[in-house]
């Protein structure tokens, strides 16, 4: 008997496939992605390089692109952690509640990634106004939105409900409710089954759904500018300042600001894959 | 004696609580400013509205949101059918880094994306000496803004198809193609019938997305009136000559279409739940 795996080639890099067109899509998939993503990000990657990493270091440590970094890091986990409340609860009664209307909140929900974000940025500036509907009883409060970091987390909390509320329902679709009758005949109590069993459930979608609110909101910049006021040094955000840079022709300093940025997000990608990884094994 | 509360549902109290605080979170922060974009696009009057889109440089931003959306949308289709089968019907080494290469898009700042292409085609760009010395431009001019949108559109059909496609797997395919059909004939008839609604569900929202950018195209646009000015950029413009109106006129048109994707979008949900992405049925 001869041993069939001496037979068989040594493991390439494909398994053989009966079905044409491997190469043509693949071929064509990897030339797209080189042309229109991997070749100019490479080629802001390398930007910086021109001008050496004192000049680079110059740069950020420049107040102004200091203070924007710290607004858009700082503005994105405020509103990354309002969402993870109330994206939480919104999630909660959509699945498991049933009220008239369910549906359309439903799809209400998406708003944020439907809507333009300039007309949100305009929306949101006309709304929460010195003048506006909920900017005038807000300044008789003596709170003021617009033109301030406030009204920065104001707009990036609208944009990030989303991700929250997305993620979370599928887990909680399939939690069922097996493991809480199990625990209900056991003894427990509803505020224990919450705690000990449903919340530990959900916790890898809500930490994946926020940290995703989070990445968003770090770029965000059309529904930001408008309300922001952008004042240097009090409500102008990093990707704000990089067009700023821009206008000026300082390609380097745009370029820096922007590695900053993408280094950011390559992190948090990298934790979302290790998040999702970690929720998969359990 | 007083019946014991069901440990597996929440007390009423607490059920009409959370559904209060979720149905106000999502009124006061994605319906209001939805509102609020109706309400002031009438602030002036209906006549003044239409007449305000009826601007030739609003109907200018109109026809180059649709030019670009035209080109960048089925390019990404193309893109997300070819890149879906290669990755779904095809077992290779790194088809994981591939997948997370595709999404890459949506973790990169708008702004950032737009940046890139500056750094590469703008004046002081890699190719920018050669272009301007063959009289080609790309920055400013809508090759620019077609890259942008084409970028920040990047993984919508991919990321939409590839589990669609992989979760249907390769059988029907097989079938195919050892009755003799050839490799078109095969895509045609076996597995376009079968992602027909997922790629519209992907085109769907790919198409909201690159009639709504906004940071992307800002940064290489130019702000040209009347030229290189998308719907998003026309409306800052109007917001910032303090016609508040015309912007809002010219917003209300982005925001139907947004209304107009969320009810399509929710359609194919509801009715054609197995035949979209698992990701998608709540």
């Amino acid at each position: 008997m001869t041993d069939i795996a001496a037979t068989l080639p040594a493991r390439r890099w494909r398994n053989p496939s009966a079905l044409p067109g491997f190469g043509l899509s693949l071929g064509f998939t990897l030339f797209y992605l080189t042309a229109i993503v991997l070749v100019p990000l490479a080629a802001l990657v390398i930007r910086p390089l021109e001008i050496g990493w004192s000049g680079f270091a110059g740069i950020l440590s420049d107040a102004r692109v200091l203070h924007a970094l710290k607004l858009s890091f700082g503005g994105s986990l405020v509103a990354a952690l309002i969402n993870g409340v109330f994206g939480l609860i919104v999630a909660w009664v959509l699945v498991r509640y049933r009220f008239p209307g369910r549906r359309i909140v439903d799809a209400v929900v998406d708003l944020p990634f439907a809507l333009p974000t300039a007309v949100a940025g305009i929306a949101l500036s006309a709304l929460y106004a010195p003048r506006g509907w909920l900017g005038a009883p807000l300044m008789e409060m003596g709170i003021r939105v617009a033109y301030t970091p406030f009204g920065v987390i104001l707009a990036l909390t609208f944009i990030g409900l989303p991700f929250v509320v997305r993620t979370l329902q599928p887990v909680m679709l399939e939690l069922g409710r097996d493991s809480e009758e199990a625990a209900a005949t056991l003894g427990a109590t509803r505020f224990q089954i919450l705690r000990r069993v449903v919340l530990p459930s959900l916790t890898p979608a809500l930490l994946t759904g926020t940290a995703m609110a989070f990445a968003r909101a770090v770029g965000e910049y059309g529904s930001v500018i408008f309300i922001a006021g952008n004042l240097p040094g009090i409500s102008e955000i990093a990707p704000l300042l990089i067009v700023i840079k821009l206008n000026e022709n300082n390609y380097a300093a745009a370029a820096a600001i922007g590695v900053i940025m993408l280094a950011a997000s390559f992190v948090l990608l990298l934790g979302l894959n290790l998040l999702q990884a970690w929720s998969a094994r359990r | 004696m007083k019946r014991p509360l069901a440990p597996t549902r929440d007390h009423v109290v607490v059920r009409w609580t959370l559904t209060a605080i979720a149905l106000g979170f999502v009124g006061l922060f994605l319906v209001l400013p939805l509102a609020v974009v109706f309400h002031d696009a009438l602030g002036d009057g209906l006549d003044a509205a239409l007449a305000a889109i009826r601007e030739p440089e609003a109907l200018a931003a109109v026809r180059l949101t649709i030019i670009a959306a035209a080109i960048a949308v089925p390019l990404n289709a193309v893109f997300g059918i070819a890149a879906s089968w290669a990755i779904a019907k095809f077992d290779f080494r790194g088809k994981g880094f591939l997948v997370t290469l595709i999404d890459l898009p949506f973790s990169v700042s708008p702004v950032v994306s737009g940046l890139i292409y500056v750094l590469v085609f703008g004046l002081q760009g890699w190719l920018g000496p050669w272009l301007a010395d063959h009289d080609v431009r790309i920055i400013f001019a809508l090759p620019g803004i077609v890259l942008a949108t084409v970028f920040v559109t990047f993984p919508f059909v991919a990321r939409e198809l590839i589990p669609l496609m992989t979760d249907q797997g390769r059988d029907e395919e097989e079938a195919a193609v050892s009755l003799g059909a050839g490799g078109w004939a095969t895509f045609r008839r076996v597995t376009l019938p079968n992602i027909k609604w997922g790629l519209l569900y992907g085109v769907l929202l790919c198409n909201a997305r690159a009639m709504g950018e906004f940071g992307a195209v800002s940064v290489v646009s130019g702000h040209i009136r009347g030229l290189t000015e998308t719907m998003p950029l026309h409306i800052e413009a109007l917001y910032n000559d303090y016609q508040y109106s015309a912007a809002f006129a010219v917003a209300s048109l982005l925001a139907l279409l947004a209304l107009v994707t969320l009810v399509l979008k929710s359609l194919l949900e509801w009715r054609f739940a197995d035949e979209i992405s698992a990701a998608h049925h709540h």
